[in-house]
């Protein structure tokens, strides 16, 4: 593998290939466009979490006291927003899926190099729109924007929030289309299906969801926006128009969104369990399959959201059997995770931790869904605390989890540089310690009957000191976060030079440098051995050690 | 800050006892179910732990195992969701002959109604151990209705009349929340229900100055008019409406529909949506021309035509023979 | 190593020189066509669902307000709209053509072809804007100034309520409005084929823009062939 050296006797990489502003922004290497949507995604998180700060130091004491109500429902829309569609909607896929899909299938960039820039510039125009509608005040209807409340009683910036989002959602729609014609068509000799790495598996299914559901929420922000803007009326109940359709149709795209957020977390999960228990994972073909039938019953479901909005006792009976077969795969995936590490030789290295983290939070926050399918709970804690607690443990305990183990087991594949394990396991302990203090007491508040999306709870003040634990964890939460960003920086400069395969992991990303060349392999890789060959790897060699890994 | 640390809410309602054992039933499988993945996980991590010269043992998978750890939840999962279907079902299934109040949200307070006549603002007065059946409907956007303390909760709707019901089973104050964000002021749509000892709750109705709400319909019957039509004979231009209310209804296209709150509400507000069977399609709309509250009155008021005494008809001269009514008055 | 080395190495590895077309991270050229033929197919799938989205609310609404819907839709000009499907259905057909043309190498066939498709698809522009123009005169356009006093086709005794056929218009000009939408991005793409067509870029051996190109018109055909009926045609009784 001779490569000519750069000019300090360094390798040529994809990072050191070219340097200047224009090499960055009109790039077309995946890499590199990972690594830009690394930085925006980063920045985006760090606008929503200070939202999800000024809300929980809002809610310390029951009285709408830090801020105004008005500014109260603003906070927790464009956090809302700005979570869900700037932050982790893309996060996995356009940072770890851009950067690893083509190198863990043997090619040399995506199938569209030029679409996936322009990907970006999508997502960076719906991020100044989304900006700058904040900046100039906002809005105000839950990021699920019900009528007639958004079509016909707010003054905030709606159109231009939801015009936002939809140029989003095609940065989105066609990061899924690289993905899908990728996948199939340009996987290198002998990379069949049943040999791909279940983060590809993953990655597949949730661009087929980013595909057929994201067009769906687009449309109905055109609705929304044409209703506003040209007085339509096809939302408005006194010309005849129905609420709930605007529900149905927001619904349709929403629920299958968080399968697009939680799969890759999976297939992240699967990756670490796998290289950490230095073992195939268990029922390889049930988690691959699990993938796409999570894909496929997710669009079936999504009126689980409507129990108690005016639908027919039939349809809720429907979507309520609907929601409970979705549950399974979900199931079926954590116990062949934890099936594998049965007779494993298992590692206890920072990634590994973020996994057993994923495990144990997205279960619980897993369970919590069945409490919601059932119908007769669901009246009672649906638009409560309980909700708000369920999708944060699976967005953030399970997916924000998983998104931070990929970084830490493929940092030094992607910046060539070992982070610090000891501060990595101290920041996963926190976190970890920090998401429970934060969300745990939210079942219980939801329970006793705490609604969602109040300023003020001076009415109910037995609900403050559940209130005054969420948000200790917070700001427990919120160190757990910024150690990871300050120690990664601190690698790319103190960091010590990290081996091709640190972790003497399998996978065809772990053949190539740290960090990569710009086209990934200088010889087309032929596969002959099967996904996870563990057996012929054998364990991670002590001389791991010496390279300062662990 | 620590005198009042509730863990678990008060048990008012009837509902509220079969809502807490689903519950705690749910509590107990997910709670061994997550025992079980974390024991699992921490023995592993600790049984399997690295050790030189100790490689991991490559097994690829197992189908029975998988069979069994799909079915075995698939299975846990049915039952749970039988029985979320049937504390559902009682939940929206209000008993026959519940004494109904009407309701009708506005942002940002609750406007109530009690069918015998008494007006409230954000406090709901109910004597215990009587069904009470809510009729509710939206000025503006969509609340929703929530009493922790009786487990139930339903959207309240503009346009359209949406249901809820409940029997209070112990005297006290209980919060009342609106739960679908409404607005500014969408913490502040709070009240309180308030259950009275019957005797107690005698006294307090007897303090109310207006009468019954079907009275105050049959008052704006005759002022906007609709008498002059719906005559209570088979002259009239438009169909008599006793005993049409809580029955089916023939209409020209041949579609029979069911007489509920929110198909009277339909033929004051848009009477061209169903023409009955035999009838022409002459009656304006009343859009605009009555309130919510002046809607909720009249509806009282063709409600209380079907309450049949001795020897009156009760059908509707238009209407044909139908087949028998459905269960309960449904309003979905 | 440098792209133009391992370009020459890629095409080494082949035999022999490479069409200038292959882009450098495809093994060979039919990887290529595969992938760009897979990711339109895919892209159109995305835009039934868009579209979907739109024919979903329609057919609520057209099954709550059925005698509504059918009074509104009877307002709309049949023989226009019947035009505008015989010129997309021709502009598919001179598509077709220009397609196999860009197969067979033949230029002057391909120019011809695209751009009779392109006169065909500004004349169902054309016609459209005839068609809207005549709505806003007849106060059809949903809004202030909205009016509409038609009786419910079959009930010669009753009026159809505007407000439902206020819905009607709204979903018609959103439909209708979008395709048009697709039209003129679909119009962009075939000037810009013209242009590449003129120049001689398409050969037998490399012509996937024009297949692309052609897949895409030929999805906005189809996306008429259902507005067109469901919108014009639904109650169309003497």
């Amino acid at each position: 593998m001779a490569t000519p050296n750069g000019p300090q006797g360094e390798r040529e990489n994809y990072l050191n290939k070219e340097y200047g502003p224009a090499s960055w922004l009109l790039t077309t290497d995946h890499k590199r466009i990972a690594l830009l949507y690394l930085l925006s995604i980063t920045f985006f998180f760090f606008i929503g979490g200070f939202f999800a700060l000024l809300i929980r130091l809002e809610l310390l004491t029951p009285a709408s006291d830090l801020v105004q109500a008005d500014t109260y429902n603003k906070l927790f829309t464009m956090h809302g927003m700005v979570m869900v569609f700037f932050f982790l909607i893309p996060s996995i896929p356009a940072v770890l899926g851009n950067f690893l899909v083509p190198m863990m299938i043997g090619a040399r960039d995506l199938a569209f190099p030029r679409i996936n820039l322009l990907s970006w510039y999508l997502y960076i125009i719906g991020g100044v729109m989304m900006l700058h509608c904040m900046l100039t005040g906002g809005v105000d209807t839950g990021w699920t924007f019900y009528t007639p409340f958004s079509t016909a009683f707010t003054n905030t910036k709606i159109v231009e929030a939801g015009l936002a989002v939809f140029v989003a959602g095609f940065s989105s729609i066609l990061t899924g289309l690289n993905f899908v014609v990728t996948i199939h068509r340009m996987r290198a000799p002998g990379m069949t299906w049943s040999r791909l790495p279940l983060f590809i598996w993953a990655h597949y299914a949730t661009s087929i969801i980013q595909l057929l559901g994201t067009p769906v929420i687009a449309i109905t922000i055109v609705l929304v926006a044409a209703e506003r803007t040209l007085h339509l009326g096809i939302f408005d109940p006194k010309l005849g128009g129905d609420p709930l359709l605007f529900q149905h149709l927001f619904w349709f795209y929403s629920h299958p969104a968080v399968y697009i957020m939680i799969l890759p977390s999976m297939g992240i999960v699967s990756e670490i369990i796998a290289c950490f228990s230095r073992k195939r994972i268990f029922g390889y073909s049930f988690v691959a399959l699990s993938s796409i039938a999570i894909a496929v019953f997710g669009f079936l479901v999504w009126a689980h959201h409507m129990f108690v909005a005016g639908i027919s006792i039939y349809a809720a009976l429907v979507f309520s059997m609907l929601s409970y077969s979705v549950a399974v795969p979900s199931a079926v995936k954590v116990f062949n995770w934890t099936a594998t590490m049965y007779k494993g030789s298992i590692h206890y290295d920072a990634p590994m931790l973020y996994a057993f983290g994923f495990l144990g939070l997205f279960t619980i926050g897993g369970l919590t869904g069945l409490f919601l399918a059932a119908l007769g709970i669901d009246v009672h804690v649906t638009d409560t605390y309980f909700v708000v607690a369920h999708f944060h443990y699976i967005m953030v305990g399970g997916a924000v989890m998983g998104y931070l183990g990929g970084m830490h087991f493929w940092w030094p594949k992607i910046s060539g540089r070992l982070y610090p394990e000891g501060w990595a396991k101290l920041a996963a302990l926190i976190v970890f310690i920090g998401f429970n203090l934060t969300f745990f007491p939210q079942f219980v508040l939801g329970y006793l009957g705490m609604p969602r999306r109040y300023a003020d709870y001076s009415h109910m003040p037995e609900f403050q000191i559940l209130n005054v634990f969420s948000t200790a964890g917070a700001t427990v939460l919120g160190v757990g976060y910024l150690l990871p960003m300050i120690y990664f920086l601190w690698s790319m400069r103190y960091g010590k030079p990290a081996p091709d395969n640190p972790w003497n992991a399998a996978g065809l990303e772990w053949k190539t440098p740290s960090p990569p060349p710009t086209f990934n392999f200088d010889e087309e890789p032929v596969v002959t051995w099967e996904a996870y060959n563990y057996e012929e790897l054998g364990d991670i060699p002590p001389n791991a050690e010496a390279a300062g890994v662990r | 800050m620590f005198n009042n640390f509730p863990l678990w809410p008060e048990r008012a309602s009837t509902i509220a006892g079969n809502v807490d054992a689903l519950f705690i039933f749910l509590l107990i499988v997910a709670g061994m179910m997550t025992l079980l993945i974390f024991v699992c996980v921490i023995f592993f991590a600790a049984r399997f732990r690295h050790r030189a010269g100790v490689p991991a043992e490559q097994i690829d998978g197992s189908t029975p195992l998988e069979l069994t750890w799909s079915v075995i939840p698939m299975g846990v999962f049915m039952v749970i969701f039988v029985w979320g279907a049937v504390v559902y079902f009682k939940e929206r299934t209000p008993p026959r002959d519940a004494t109904e109040v009407y309701i009708v949200a506005k942002q940002w307070m609750w406007k109530l109604e009690h069918a015998e006549g008494q007006r409230e603002i954000n406090e709901l007065h109910v004597p215990v151990g009587r069904d009470v059946k809510l009729i509710m409907t939206s000025q503006d956007v969509i609340h929703s209705f929530y009493i922790p303390a009786f487990r139930i909760k339903q959207d309240v709707l503009p346009g359209r009349y949406t249901v809820e019901w409940f029997r209070a089973t112990k005297p006290g104050t209980y919060h009342l929340f609106c739960a679908e964000y409404c607005g500014t002021q969408h913490s502040g749509m709070v009240g309180s229900i308030v259950v009275m000892e019957p005797a107690q709750y005698e006294a307090w109705m007897s303090g109310g100055q207006t009468g019954p709400l079907s009275a105050t319909g049959e008052k704006i019957f005759s002022e906007l008019g609709c008498a002059t039509c719906h005559r209570s004979d088979t002259q009239g231009r438009g169909p008599n409406l006793q005993g049409v209310f809580g029955k089916p209804v023939l209409l020209e296209d041949g579609r029979t529909v069911f007489a509920d709150e929110n198909y009277i509400r339909e033929s004051i507000l848009d009477p061209g949506a169903k023409i009955v069977n035999g009838y022409k399609p002459v009656m304006s709309t009343f859009q605009g021309l009555v309130s919510e509250e002046q809607l909720n009155a009249l509806v009282a008021y063709v409600k209380s035509l079907s309450t049949a005494k001795p020897g009156e008809p009760s059908t509707n001269a238009g209407a044909s023979a139908a087949p028998p009514q459905a269960k309960g008055s449904q309003v979905n | 190593m440098s792209d133009s080395q391992s370009a020459a190495i890629q095409g080494e590895a082949h035999g022999g020189s490479h069409n200038p077309a292959l882009l450098h991270h495809f093994a060979e050229p039919q990887q290529q066509r595969d992938a760009s033929s897979l990711g339109m197919w895919w892209f159109l799938a995305t835009e039934v669902m868009f579209f979907g989205g739109l024919f979903c609310a329609y057919l609520i609404y057209r099954l709550k307000f059925f005698g509504d819907f059918g009074a509104a839709s009877k307002t709309l000009d049949v023989s226009l709209g019947a035009t505008n499907t015989a010129v997309l259905i021709c502009s598919s057909l001179t598509v077709v053509l220009a397609v196999w043309a860009a197969q067979t190498g033949r230029r002057m066939m391909l120019v011809g072809n695209l751009a009779l498709t392109l006169v065909l698809g500004l004349a169902f522009l054309g016609i459209k804007s005839v068609e809207y123009r005549e709505k806003f005169e007849k106060h059809h356009v949903p809004g202030t100034s909205f009016q509409f006093q038609e009786k419910i086709p079959g009930h010669p005794d009753q009026y159809a309520d505007p407000r439902h056929a206020q819905i009607f218009f709204a979903l018609y000009f959103v439909m209708t409005g979008l395709h048009a939408l697709h039209m003129i991005i679909g119009v962009g793409i075939f000037v810009w084929l013209l242009t590449m067509a003129w120049k001689g870029r398409f050969t037998p051996e490399y012509n996937t823009p024009v297949e692309m190109g052609g897949l895409y018109w030929h999805f906005v055909d189809v996306i008429w062939i259902y507005l067109f009926p469901l919108l014009y045609l639904i109650d169309r009784h003497p």
